[in-house]
C-alpha cells in the first residue's frame, strides 16, 4: 500500500478508526480487548499503551526503512516492536503500579499484535515518516475507542459504575464481569456493527 | 531435584482447566476463532501448539535461568523470548521440511502461523513471572497446550453444526462464535475451585 499525496492525514486517521478498525472490522488483537475491559480505566490504559506503541513503531520503521535489507525486514520490525513494548512495559510498571498488577501480562503481549506488524510491514516500511505516524495514530485510536466502548458497557452493566463512579443503583449483572461477559459483550457489539453496516449500505444502494 | 507430583498435577490442572488459556485468560483468540471452523485443522493445530509450547517453555527456562538472571538482563525478557520462539519455530520448519516431508505437509502450514503468537509467548512469560522450576515449567506448558487443544476441539465440533443453523443475519460469522465461546466459558467457570492452590 503506497501512500498517495492526495490522501490527507485526516483520511489516514479515519481509516484506522472506522474502515479498518482493528477490533470490529479486522477482528485482530482480540485477546486484550476481552481481558482488560472489565473496567473503563484498564481499557483506557491498554488503549493508550497500544496507541503509543503503534505510533512509535510506525515512526521508527519508516525512519530506518532505507537501511533495512529486504531479506531481514521482518526480524528487524519484530525487534523494533519488542523494543517499544519493553519501553511501555517498564513505564507502566513504574507509573501505574496498581493497574500493572492486573494487566501486566497483556501489556507484554502487545508484542504479538498482528496489526502492528502488519501495518509496519505494509505501510511504515514504504512511506515517509509523517504519514506513517498518522497511520499509527489512526490505528491506535481505533483500538482505543473500541476498548473504551466495550469496557464502558461491561462496567456499566457489571458493577453499575463508569470510571469507578456509581451511576446506576440497581443490582448489577455480575455475569458481565466474568470472562463469559467479555465474550457476550464483544459478540453483541460486533452484531450491532454488522446490523448498522447492512442498514447503511442498503440505504446507500437504494438511493443510487 | 525432588519431584513433588501433587504440585505438578496441580499446575497441570490449573493451566489446562481452571485458568484455561482461551476461556479464562483470553489468550490466542485470533487463532481460536480463525481455525476452529473445521475439525481437521483444529486437531492439526492442537498437536503443533502443544508440542511447541512444551519445547518453548523448556528452552526459555534454560535461557532465563542460566543466561538472563546471571547477567541481570531480565528486563529484556520480551525481546529474548520472542527471539527464542521465532528462531525455534523457523528451525523446526526447516528441519521438518528436510527430514519428515509427510509430517511437514500435514502440520507445516500451522508452524508459519505461530512464529509470533500471543498464546505461545505467554507460556515463557508466565513461567518467568511465577518462578517455576524446570519440571514445573514443563508441566505448565503441557497443561496450557492441552487446555488450548481442548478449547479448539470443543469449538470446532460446535461450529461444524453451527454452519447448518439458522442464525440472525447480523450474528452470522464471528458474532455468533463469540456468543458460543461465552457459553463454553460459563461452563469452564465451573472448574474454578476444583483445586485450591
Amino acid at each position: 500500500m503506497k501512500y498517495h499525496h492526495e490522501v490527507s492525514y485526516w483520511e489516514l486517521i479515519k481509516n484506522g478508526i472506522i474502515s479498518e478498525n482493528i477490533i470490529f472490522r479486522l477482528a485482530l488483537s482480540l485477546c486484550p480487548a476481552l481481558a482488560v475491559t472489565s473496567k473503563v480505566k484498564y481499557g483506557l490504559l491498554m488503549g493508550i499503551a497500544v496507541l503509543f506503541v503503534h505510533t512509535m513503531v510506525g515512526i521508527t520503521v519508516s525512519l530506518i526503512r532505507r537501511f533495512i535489507h529486504q531479506r531481514i525486514r521482518l526480524p528487524i520490525i519484530m525487534l523494533v516492536i519488542a523494543t517499544w513494548v519493553t519501553v511501555t512495559d517498564l513505564m507502566m510498571a513504574a507509573y501505574a503500579r496498581e493497574a500493572y498488577a492486573v494487566m501486566g501480562l497483556y501489556i507484554q503481549l502487545i508484542v504479538a499484535f498482528a496489526s502492528i506488524l502488519a501495518r509496519a510491514e505494509m505501510f511504515g516500511s514504504k512511506n515517509p515518516v509523517m504519514p506513517s505516524m498518522f497511520d499509527g495514530i489512526g490505528m491506535g485510536l481505533g483500538f482505543l475507542i473500541a476498548l473504551v466502548t466495550i469496557s464502558f458497557f461491561r462496567e456499566l452493566l457489571g458493577s453499575g459504575s463508569v470510571f469507578g463512579f456509581q451511576i446506576v443503583d440497581t443490582r448489577p449483572v455480575f455475569i458481565m464481569m466474568l470472562p463469559t461477559g467479555g465474550f457476550f459483550a464483544v459478540g453483541i457489539l460486533m452484531a450491532c456493527f454488522n446490523w448498522i453496516d447492512r442498514k447503511y449500505s442498503k440505504k446507500k444502494s437504494s438511493s443510487h | 531435584m525432588n519431584l513433588d507430583f501433587t504440585r505438578l498435577f496441580e499446575i497441570f490442572i490449573a493451566a489446562s482447566l481452571i485458568n484455561n488459556f482461551v476461556f479464562t485468560l483470553y489468550l490466542g483468540l485470533c487463532i481460536f476463532f480463525g481455525v476452529s471452523k473445521k475439525m481437521d485443522t483444529a486437531v492439526g493445530m492442537s498437536i503443533t501448539f502443544t508440542s511447541v509450547m512444551v519445547i518453548a517453555s523448556a528452552l526459555s527456562w534454560v535461557v532465563f535461568n542460566y543466561l538472563m538472571i546471571p547477567l541481570g538482563i531480565t528486563f529484556l525478557q520480551i525481546i529474548i523470548f520472542i527471539g527464542i520462539v521465532a528462531g525455534f519455530v523457523q528451525a523446526t520448519d526447516t528441519i521438518m521440511r528436510k527430514t519428515a516431508p509427510v509430517l511437514y505437509y500435514k502440520l507445516g502450514i500451522y508452524l508459519a502461523l505461530i512464529t509470533t503468537n500471543c498464546v505461545i509467548l505467554a507460556v515463557p512469560l508466565i513461567n518467568a513471572r511465577d518462578k517455576y522450576s524446570f519440571i514445573e515449567s514443563l508441566a505448565f506448558g503441557m497443561g496450557a497446550g492441552i487446555g488450548f487443544s481442548l478449547a479448539l476441539i470443543i469449538m470446532a465440533s460446535i461450529r461444524e453444526k453451527l454452519e447448518l443453523a439458522d442464525v440472525p443475519h447480523a450474528f452470522k460469522g464471528l458474532p455468533i462464535a463469540f456468543v458460543v465461546a461465552g457459553l463454553i466459558a460459563l461452563a469452564f467457570a465451573g472448574f474454578s475451585g476444583l483445586i485450591t492452590l
